[in-house]
């Protein structure tokens, strides 16, 4: 199977947020929730650089370790996806989470913030695939459709790439090659332990 | 004279005309796309984590930026330190649950076998003394029953995940996780009540004295069957008193943080606060053990002073003397309070 990633290439963001509005609208996220959202580095400043972060579906999630009821589970293609039904709102993950991933839909008391709210890599969640339910849930399921998540395919500059963590690599290495510099895929390191060498 | 001004002329000339040209030399590097690295003055991630790993002054302690969304919390990039709070709450944080209240059960097993119960040197006289008042038990009944059902939902939060799910499947665990995290949450508030009713009402009685010097030198009872004075609490009691008051305080600071987690500064303050949280958690529950103990099956005649309020007057002059001299000076200067029956 393949191992899904994101790579947001900063050289190619122009922080448009559409990837932002697209997640948002695709599965119709509450009010309040960003699932993905884009960042600004030295804004206004020389070097400035633009990068759409969510869920980084990381290897060895610390997530999914801190769980203390053990809701996350990594599917196939390597996602990181977690029960609803499970969760019991504690915020460890947020806690523990490097990328600011998990959202709840009720902020300020921890005590009655809700279920966690993540990117699912338009993957849904542990019900039926694209059932009511699960979309009610979790959002669409583009996966199980045969489709990547709507983020990166709807990128206008081609900016953020989803898909199996070998392709993407060679795409965004060719693009290095070829345009002669890079300034590296954003939270590999922290995410997966590696990262790409161009 | 006219020679040397030409020789001067001359190569200063050349440079002019050199430091004209080159402008155009460099113009013309520049629209050579193949030499433009637009990334060598970029902002590099690895930079960034290094002079965030490094402490750089004014890098702060997240990769954070700007963002166009509301929620302002977004703005962190990456906050590599959740890492390292996961290292410690998965590991550390086992290891001191379970050295604190494994090994507090482990010495009290072995201090039962050794020394057995406390009995009444001088048994059961019959005569009953009131120790405490009906409000300062209920007091400290409704403080013991919140911290079980805390302690519990604690461990629960961070240890149940080893054993439950696999004994009651993962659906009936989360359901009951679910229910214990509001139990935790709710009932930290008259918990929170009843710390503050203890602390007003027992304080006067817990202030440490050249009286508790003695009490430990002399082994306060636990050690040996020596029976040194005390007043209203000796000095173990007063260290369970304050380790309450401190712990309980920890906890309620910590507690009230994780509550409202934006309060603490976002996620490094909950990051904080959850292992001041756990580790002042998992302390007082071995303390407690201790209480309980000793309040129990430790001694003969302890539990009544918090169930029915009296005790007998032969275990009070045997660990309280100086209170029951109090007690009956009290009682000669108002005789119209009730005296015990003989």
């Amino acid at each position: 199977m393949a191992r899904m990633k994101f790579l947001c290439d900063a050289d190619r963001c122009i922080e448009c947020n559409a990837c932002v509005t697209a997640c948002k609208n695709e599965h119709d996220v509450p009010w309040g929730i960003n699932r993905r959202r884009v960042v600004t580095i030295n804004d206004g400043k020389p070097g400035e650089r633009s990068i759409s972060m969510a869920c980084m579906h990381c290897t060895d999630a610390p997530c999914a370790a801190v769980c203390p009821v053990n809701c996350f589970y990594t599917t196939a293609d390597a996602v990181v996806l977690h029960s609803k039904e499970l969760c019991i709102g504690c915020g460890y993950c947020f806690y523990a989470c490097p990328f600011g991933a998990p959202q709840y839909p009720r902020v300020g008391n921890f005590g009655s913030r809700g279920k966690m709210d993540k990117c699912t890599y338009c993957s849904g969640g542990p019900l039926a695939d694209n059932s009511l339910a699960e979309y009610a849930a979790y959002g669409a399921n583009r996966l199980a459709q045969g489709k990547l998540p709507l983020c990166a395919e709807m990128c206008s500059t081609k900016a953020l790439l989803a898909g199996d963590s070998d392709m993407i690599a060679t795409i965004y290495k060719e693009r290095v090659l070829k345009r002669g510099y890079g300034s590296g895929a954003w939270g590999w390191q922290t995410a997966y332990k590696e990262t790409i060498a161009t | 004279m006219r020679s040397s001004l030409r020789s001067l002329v001359a190569p200063l000339a050349v440079a002019m005309a050199l430091s004209l040209s080159a402008p155009a030399i460099a113009q013309q590097q520049q629209q050579q796309p193949s030499s433009v690295n637009p990334t060598a003055s970029s902002v590099q991630e690895r930079q960034l984590l290094e002079a965030l790993r490094a402490g750089t002054p004014g890098t702060g302690t997240t990769l954070h930026g700007r963002i166009t969304i509301p929620d302002t919390n977004a703005s962190n990039l990456i906050q590599p330190q959740g890492q390292a709070w996961r290292s410690v709450h998965q590991g550390l944080m086992h290891w001191i649950a379970a050295i604190a209240i494994l090994g507090m059960l482990a010495v009290l097993v072995l201090f039962y076998l050794v020394r057995g119960k406390i009995r009444i040197l001088h048994g059961i006289s019959g005569i009953r003394v009131l120790r405490f008042s009906a409000f300062e038990r209920l007091v400290h009944w409704m403080v013991a029953s919140c911290f079980i059902i805390l302690g519990l939902s604690g461990l629960n939060v961070t240890l149940g995940k080893f054993l439950l799910p696999q004994l009651f499947g993962e659906g009936v665990f989360a359901t009951f996780s679910q229910w214990a995290k509001y139990a935790h949450n709710y009932l930290a508030w008259p918990f929170m009540l009843g710390l503050a009713f203890m602390f007003l009402m027992w304080v006067a009685h817990n202030i440490p004295g050249r009286i508790d010097i003695d009490w430990i030198r002399r082994g306060g009872g636990i050690i040996g069957s020596d029976h040194p004075p005390a007043r209203k609490f000796n000095a173990g009691q007063k260290g369970i008193f304050w380790a309450v008051i401190i712990g309980g305080g920890t906890l309620s600071l910590s507690g009230f943080y994780l509550l409202f987690p934006y309060y603490a500064g976002g996620v490094l303050g909950g990051q904080f606060w959850n292992i001041v949280h756990g580790v002042a958690g998992v302390l007082l529950i071995a303390v407690i053990f201790a209480h309980i103990y000793i309040g129990t099956i430790g001694m003969e005649g302890a539990s009544e002073a918090m169930t029915t309020g009296e005790v007998d007057l032969n275990w009070a002059k045997e660990h309280h003397s100086l209170w029951v001299e109090e007690e009956r000076v009290k009682a000669s200067i108002h005789p119209q309070a009730p005296q015990p029956a003989e």
